[in-house]
């Protein structure tokens, strides 16, 4: 009886599981397609009328003219180089940074307490971040209102800080924000290049830590550290919000000015935006290549030192800057919040004074009246996109699971795809192709939009934990008579609540922190608290853009709490569950 | 204790706790070119006194105690200025170098000039029957071979001792004894008292020295 009984169920699962299965098998493609077409697409849509091609404004012949006018335009050849001088210092700071930083401090104290700060860091979005940054180090800024106690200046010192000409306040503020990121994805490759056992086996021979980590660890990290340098290379140069915060005006960085001949009035100008977004990617390309040149030529010094046996173990002095860095660098986002803060509450703060004199509301109040609309559209938007994403993660990861690999392997290379693909090139081609089809401006497409950035990172952060899950239980499970599909839902989906929803938390604050995708896909129809405070920057009223600064920081930082509040409570009679928390 | 003017390692008074707990307790001389094998069931605290003569004892454990070696304390050095060499259970051979590679990464500073340390790796691998091994991908060698390039690799560090932690417990039997011969016959030539830990009763009679077991203390 019961064994019929148990048949009888097999037989009904086995049937549901081959229709689940046909249905899974589109969750790949459909990945797939999410990372590829819309950057293919979004190239060949700034490809036709960079060439002249654009029937809807009246280009209906193939020609180089644009190109032409694009190259008279004033200044152009320093904002091209601008993005790629400034893109590549910034890259390599935050990779030096970071990497030194694991280098020198990898099992201690210091590196645990960094270790716990990276996660609150990394979900700040950029141009919070980079608003903190002005707040802290402009002329009038908190830091030269400090120094006027000591030095007693009752004036601000008439120098470009912010906004400087080289770009060298952009590159600080890309740099505190990327070396959490590198530093998140060297701690998840340490591991696997076995630094614990390499660093004894060349501490006894001999070598101090730093090139002894460079020698034996550093090899097989950097395998896995090259695609997310690469992407933040490829983000660095072409970034758009920090650009307009920290970065320099006359002339500015090349994505902006093609953002601004995008927004020209005068339509002949998109013919210049299309052209410039094609600069753009040959900017961003040549600075991945003189990367991938530089690959090369550090790897043969590495190697000619190793031959040489040089021990370098007088290396206190590089462990100390490197732990300075990196302090330094999480100490400024965090100083940037608390300033966000303060003015978000200033009455009135006239310059050498280091507090404001008073609190008021009024900034919150206004607020509150002005930006309701932008608030709502910000929780929908990341909402649907990282729920979205989550879901398609899980069914990308199942799929792997039931049919062979047992990871999505090699093909976590297109995750890289949207983040190495410059921007404002491909979203800008897409917002063409969309405007054809009448799209543009339309919640679904700025919710595919988000997705193609959002998906990354929610995959990247569940394949892990997705992949430790001990397949033993769904042996165990099966043995009992279930189907794969009560395993999928009734003991790998809960038992993997936290990482599920830690997951879709990040997915949240990208979504959250996006802004050139909202802007341009969404044609000013779904501003969001980012695009809100970005457009801020020009406008000079410090406690709005601290308030919805502070906003904007606030929002993905509440996504994570959420994500470890909902398994604490579900879970309090569950020890083990809780357990990894 | 005579062990100290005579050279060799020497492990004074060597007591470990962890959380007030006693972990192990040593007094032992060893004797250039002399192995002393510390042999007890796992858990017993072998690693931690390994970890201890090696440098790398953690945080959480309290160590009092000296380490002479030929006479100097090293107690308080940094794991790279002990000269104290360690061979592991794995070989540990860098994938992205050579089997030159891997034995120049060994091979101590002082040995200067392309052509001068060539020719020393060249000899190293010809002593442990190696020739023309030079080129070879690690990934590509046995694990005898591997074992044996990562002796050699110790070795041109030029230590002062040897610290062996269960170094053949990965091998096959019948490799087992030769790369165990091998090792002691280096450490021999060489004259370097040897720290050998282990749980196999043959390492310890092929060691041919003094014995310490260590038990479960409370």
């Amino acid at each position: 009886m019961a064994s019929t009984h148990r048949r009888e169920v097999e037989l009904r699962d086995d049937r549901l599981g081959r229709h689940a299965g046909t249905l899974l098998r589109l969750f790949p493609m459909a990945a797939l397609a999410l990372l590829i077409v819309p950057v293919a697409a979004g190239l060949l849509g700034i490809a036709l009328p960079a060439f002249g091609y654009l029937p809807a404004l009246g280009g209906n012949t193939v020609s180089l003219e644009p190109f032409r006018m694009l190259l008279a335009m004033p200044g152009l050849f320093r904002s091209a180089f601008l993005s790629f001088s400034t893109g590549l210092l910034a890259t390599a700071l935050a990779f030096g940074v970071a990497t030194l930083f694991v280098a020198a401090w990898r099992g201690t104290r210091l590196f645990r307490g960094l270790e716990r700060l990276v996660s609150p860091l990394l979900s700040v979005p950029h141009a919070a971040a980079a608003f903190g940054l002005a707040f802290l180090i402009a002329p009038s800024g908190f830091l030269f209102r400090l120094g006027s106690l000591f030095l007693g200046f009752e004036r601000p010192p008439d120098i470009l800080i912010v906004q400087d000409r080289l770009g060298l306040a952009m590159v600080l503020g890309l740099v505190v924000k990327e070396i959490p990121f590198l530093f998140l994805m060297a701690l998840a490759a340490l591991p696997q290049a076995r630094a614990a056992e390499m660093e004894r086996m060349t501490a006894a021979l001999g070598y101090g830590r730093i090139v002894g980590f460079i020698y034996a660890v550093l090899p097989a990290l950097y395998r896995q550290l090259r695609l997310p340098v690469l992407a933040v290379l490829a983000f660095s140069t072409s970034v758009v919000d920090v650009a307009l915060i920290l970065g320099p005006t006359t002339p500015a960085p090349l994505a902006v000015r093609v953002i601004d001949w995008q927004h020209d009035a005068d339509l002949s100008r998109h013919f210049v935006a299309a052209a410039g977004a094609v600069l753009q990617v040959g900017v961003t390309g040549a600075a991945l290549l003189v990367w991938l040149a530089a690959e090369r030529v550090m790897a043969f010094l590495c190697r000619a030192l190793v031959y040489s046996g040089w021990r370098a173990r007088r290396d206190a002095w590089v462990r100390r800057l490197a732990s300075l860095a990196m302090t330094l660098s999480a100490a400024t986002v965090l100083a940037g919040l608390c300033l966000l803060a303060f003015w978000s509450v200033a009455g009135w703060w006239r310059f050498p004074h280091v507090l404001p004199r008073g609190m008021t509301l009024a900034t919150w109040m206004r607020l509150m009246q002005n930006f309701g609309m932008a608030f709502r559209d910000t929780l929908l938007l990341a909402g649907v996109s990282s729920l979205a994403a989550t879901a398609l993660a899980l069914g990308v990861l199942e799929h792997a699971a039931r049919f062979g690999s047992t990871g999505p392997g090699r093909a976590l290379h297109a995750l890289y795809v949207p983040l190495i693909a410059p921007q404002v090139a491909f979203l800008f081609g897409l917002q063409i192709l969309f405007s054809f089809a009448g799209l543009d401006g339309t919640f679904a497409a700025v919710v595919l939009v988000h997705l193609v950035f959002v998906f990354p990172y929610v995959l990247l952060s569940l394949s892990d934990p997705w992949s430790a899950w001990d397949p033993r239980y769904a042996l165990a499970v099966r043995a009992l008579g279930h189907g794969r599909n009560a395993i999928f839902w009734r003991v790998r989906l809960p038992m993997l609540t936290r990482p599920v929803l830690v997951a879709a938390a990040l997915g949240f604050a990208v979504s959250v922190a996006l802004y050139l995708p909202t802007l341009l896909v969404g044609g000013g129809r779904w501003p969001t608290v980012t695009t809100e405070a970005v457009a801020l920057a020009s406008g000079g009223d410090p406690r709005l853009v601290g308030a919805t600064a502070l906003v904007q920081a606030a929002l993905p930082f509440l996504g994570f709490l959420i994500a470890a509040m909902v398994p604490a409570l579900f879970f309090r009679h569950r020890r083990a569950m809780l357990a990894s928390a | 204790m005579s062990g100290e003017s005579a050279g060799g390692l020497v492990l004074r008074d060597v007591a470990i706790d962890l959380d007030g707990e006693h972990l192990v307790r040593l007094d032992a001389a060893v004797n250039p070119g002399e192995v002393l094998t510390v042999m007890g069931p796992s858990g017993v605290g072998k690693s931690t006194l390994l970890a201890f003569v090696g440098g790398f004892l953690g945080r959480d454990f309290r160590a009092r105690g000296r380490i002479l070696l030929n006479g100097r304390d090293v107690t308080a050095l940094p794991p790279e200025r002990r000269g104290i060499g360690l061979l592991f259970q794995d070989a540990l051979l860098l994938p992205h170098l050579s089997v030159a590679g891997n034995l120049l990464i060994g091979l101590t500073p002082s040995v200067k000039g392309r052509v001068a340390r060539r020719q020393a790796v060249e000899a190293a691998l010809a002593e442990v029957g190696l020739e023309g091994f030079s080129d070879r991908d690690p990934a590509t060698l046995s694990g005898g071979q591997a074992a044996r390039v990562a002796l050699m690799r110790t070795l041109l560090a030029r230590p002062e001792a040897l610290v062996l932690d269960e170094p053949f417990s990965r091998l096959d039997v019948a490799l087992r004894g030769q790369v165990r011969a091998l090792v002691f016959e280096e450490a021999r030539k060489y004259g370097l008292p040897v720290l050998l830990v282990t749980h196999d009763p043959e390492d310890a009679r092929a060691a041919g020295g003094p014995i310490v077991e260590l038990v479960p203390a409370g």
